[in-house]
């Protein structure tokens, strides 16, 4: 069971509701997902077309919802977002995001902890989107963050976990949950993750774009559980390491 | 009068609320975040508030997104 | 592989993490983790690139004894990749032997009709000005514990006057308060040594039979409050002799991961003091051979590469030869452990008999025999920011 900021949930991977095709397709897919926490973006009501409204689909009942403050481009953006999340009726969940280059929508470090630090004093659970920087995600924990969401590869890129190396760091420093976010194109990059120790994970895209995206959600519930499930068996924690082969090690000089 | 509302300027009548502005737009006044001149209004305040000439409205709403 | 191997060791270390003061292991518990191994868990540990401390457990079973020479080829590696052909020496600089405890153990416990001296600030820096014409950049202020005699104001004024001599002073004296380390800091201390002796609570009691020290608790959270007080470095260490090395290994190795976790930005070095004679003539409790000794830092290395391992002159000159390259990064030399000693060389009163005799330069020589860099100096002081103590997130 994974906890965040005291919250328990039984699925371990989160969803992104961006991207599908119709609000019907979106909804199925996230019933097959299992999963129990969903992001959501705020955008300006379209006036021309009133009757999109994505929380005729979303069950609020069913779903935990964390709001992203996606189009941030700086921290007084993403603060703004998150107050108006809040008064949406987000709650106090966050995911921060803010990403001042929209040709690659990665994260700014130095918004990004700056906006945490203004809004965990104002209540929110923050779960910051980082680039997987060991020492950002450090710093974000001290103060304060409930989570940290360091990326595989650049959003949309479903190129997996491609920054496999320094998110094993984040997770062995880790004392707030790690759930690793955008970049995972096949449910083998998110088994990936878990098998490495994140404790969840969160797509958007892969599940978004696939032809059969029911199907695909499904496929990335069970990829999760078998990810998780070899973690905890031990599997993660070996890795395919040569031997030193050096040769025998004098230790006669011992008495 | 006249304000901008989400980027459109629009002429609406004096004295109109918040409230009535967003259910003329056939919104639902609960599934809407609306921010007048860089405010965050409060739900309980949407049908007090009255629109002033010039002001500029943001309706925001949650949308799919990653 | 043992069954529930995940649980016992590691949920010591997850329920300390969510506390802020890192609760000792019951050894007892330790126990069977190490003793219950076999051969074939060794081999499956020494594949690993990422070990916990229930792995550590497998490295410091008997099981693994005679893995020994694949345990100090891996420590070797590890070693060469993260630290280079590389030894950093530093002097211990005594400057006080008395002490309010009565440790059985040690040659300083307030019990032992020794010569006792307190080096007074004009000595003291004498005595380092000696350690710093023989080139040293590292110095380590050591006190029997004494606030009496030698209290935190002495220790400011001497860091005022010995910094800028020196590239780095660290201390190794009774356990303070944090508000305590926060003014050494500020006054130019950068590192703090303070060894718990044992992790064993029976054991503890026993060889500890009066005076502050008695307080286990207080001691094994020294390091935390040194840490948090924004020191650059914390030195910990389990004096081997007192009690099983397997399991003081194995304490040893939690304690440094609680370290590691709750106080990141503090670099962290381990020591191996054993047990030689000393006045009061005690005998170890338990048998720490040299072939243990290398054991367990061999251990250490693998559990944590960043880890600084240090070995003193309490080992003799051949042991220390033969361990350079297979895990230690530093090595003091030419010490004398006895107050103003440097200056009066066979001044009475020294804490423990030197195992390597040989002078700094005999040292350096050997070293580079081996093809090892002898480093004298490896940080400035003038490098650190000292307001940064009051930055620092605990």
């Amino acid at each position: 069971m994974l906890t965040i900021a005291g919250h328990t949930l039984k699925s371990r991977l989160l969803v992104g509701t961006g991207k599908f095709s119709s609000a019907q397709v979106m909804r199925e897919a996230l019933e097959a997902s299992g999963s129990e926490m969903v992001t959501v973006a705020l955008r300006r009501v379209d006036l021309e077309d009133p009757a999109d409204d994505i929380m005729r689909v979303l069950d609020r009942e069913r779903f935990l919802f964390l709001p992203n403050t996606s189009g941030a481009r700086d921290s007084d953006e993403a603060v703004r977002l998150a107050r108006m999340a809040r008064a949406a009726g987000g709650g106090d969940w966050l995911k921060l995001e803010v990403t001042p280059d929209p040709r690659t929508l990665l994260p700014d470090p130095v918004e990004t902890l700056r906006a945490t630090e203004i809004l965990v004093a104002d209540g929110f659970k923050v779960l910051p989107y980082i680039n997987a920087d060991p020492i950002l995600a450090l710093k974000l924990q001290d103060i304060g963050a409930a989570a940290v969401m360091p990326l595989g590869a650049p959003i949309g890129t479903n190129l997996g976990l491609l920054t496999r190396f320094q998110v094993r760091i984040i997770i062995e420093q880790a004392r707030v949950p790690v759930i690793v976010d955008a970049g995972l194109g096949l449910p083998s990059h998110a088994a990936e993750a878990m098998e490495i120790g994140a404790d969840a994970v969160l797509v958007n895209t892969a599940i978004a774009v696939a032809g059969d995206p029911v199907r695909m959600a499904r496929a990335f519930a069970l990829a999760v559980e078998a990810g998780r499930e070899a973690y905890e068996a031990g599997a993660g924690r070996r890795l395919e390491m040569a031997e030193a082969s050096s040769p025998e090690t004098g230790l006669g000089f011992l008495r | 009068m006249r304000l901008i509302c989400n980027g459109k300027t629009m002429t609406i009548r004096d004295g109109m609320s918040l409230e009535e502005l967003i259910q003329e737009l056939e919104l639902n006044p609960d599934a809407v975040v609306a921010e007048c001149d860089g405010r965050i209004a409060r739900r309980e305040e949407y049908a007090t508030s009255i629109l002033k000439d010039g002001m500029v409205v943001e309706l925001i709403r949650f949308v799919g997104g990653g | 592989m043992q069954t529930t191997i995940t649980n016992p060791v590691s949920s010591c270390l997850d329920s300390s993490c969510h506390d802020k003061k890192f609760s000792g292991p019951d050894l007892a518990v330790l126990r069977p983790l190490i003793y219950n191994c076999r051969p074939a868990d060794v081999a499956a540990v020494l594949k690993k690139k990422h070990l916990s401390s229930d792995d550590l457990a497998v490295l410091l079973s008997p099981a693994a004894d005679l893995f020994l020479p694949r345990l100090a080829a891996r420590s070797a590696d590890l070693t060469l990749r993260r630290f280079g052909r590389v030894m950093q020496l530093y002097a211990p600089l005594y400057l006080s032997n008395y002490c309010a405890n009565r440790c059985q153990y040690c040659g300083f416990s307030a019990e032992n009709k020794i010569v006792r001296r307190v080096l007074n600030l004009d000595e003291a820096e004498s005595e380092a000005r000696i350690l710093a014409d023989r080139g040293f950049g590292h110095i380590l202020l050591v006190a029997g514990e004494a606030p009496a005699r030698l209290d935190v104001d002495y220790l400011v004024e001497l860091a005022g006057r010995l910094r800028h001599r020196f590239a780095s002073l660290s201390i190794e004296i009774q356990p303070l308060s944090e508000e305590e380390y926060r003014r050494l800091f500020q006054a130019g201390i950068v590192a703090v040594a303070v060894y718990q002796e044992t992790y064993d609570a029976a054991v503890y009691a026993r060889v500890h039979q009066a005076g502050p020290k008695t307080d286990m608790a207080y001691r094994l959270d020294t390091p935390a409050r040194a840490a948090a007080a924004g020191m650059r470095e914390v030195g910990v260490g389990a004096l081997l002799g007192l009690s099983d090395w397997r399991l003081e290994g194995l304490a040893l190795g939690l304690h440094l991961a609680w370290l590691r976790r709750n106080y990141w930005r503090t670099g962290l070095t381990v020591s191996f003091p054993r047990l030689r004679p000393a006045a009061g003539g005690f005998a170890p409790l338990a048998e720490v051979s040299e072939r243990d000794l290398a054991h367990l830092l061999f251990a250490l290395r693998i559990f944590d590469e960043d880890l600084g391992l240090l070995l003193s002159t309490r080992e003799e000159a051949r042991f220390r030869d033969g361990m350079v390259g297979l895990g230690p990064t530093r090595y003091s030399a030419g010490s004398c452990t006895a107050p103003g000693g440097y200056g009066e060389p066979g001044s009475e009163g020294e804490q423990f008999s030197i195992g390597d005799q040989r002078s700094v330069l005999e040292v350096c020589q050997a070293l580079k025999e081996k093809g090892y860099d002898p480093v004298l100096k490896d940080w400035d002081a003038t490098f650190q920011n000292f307001s940064a103590a009051n930055k620092v997130a605990a």
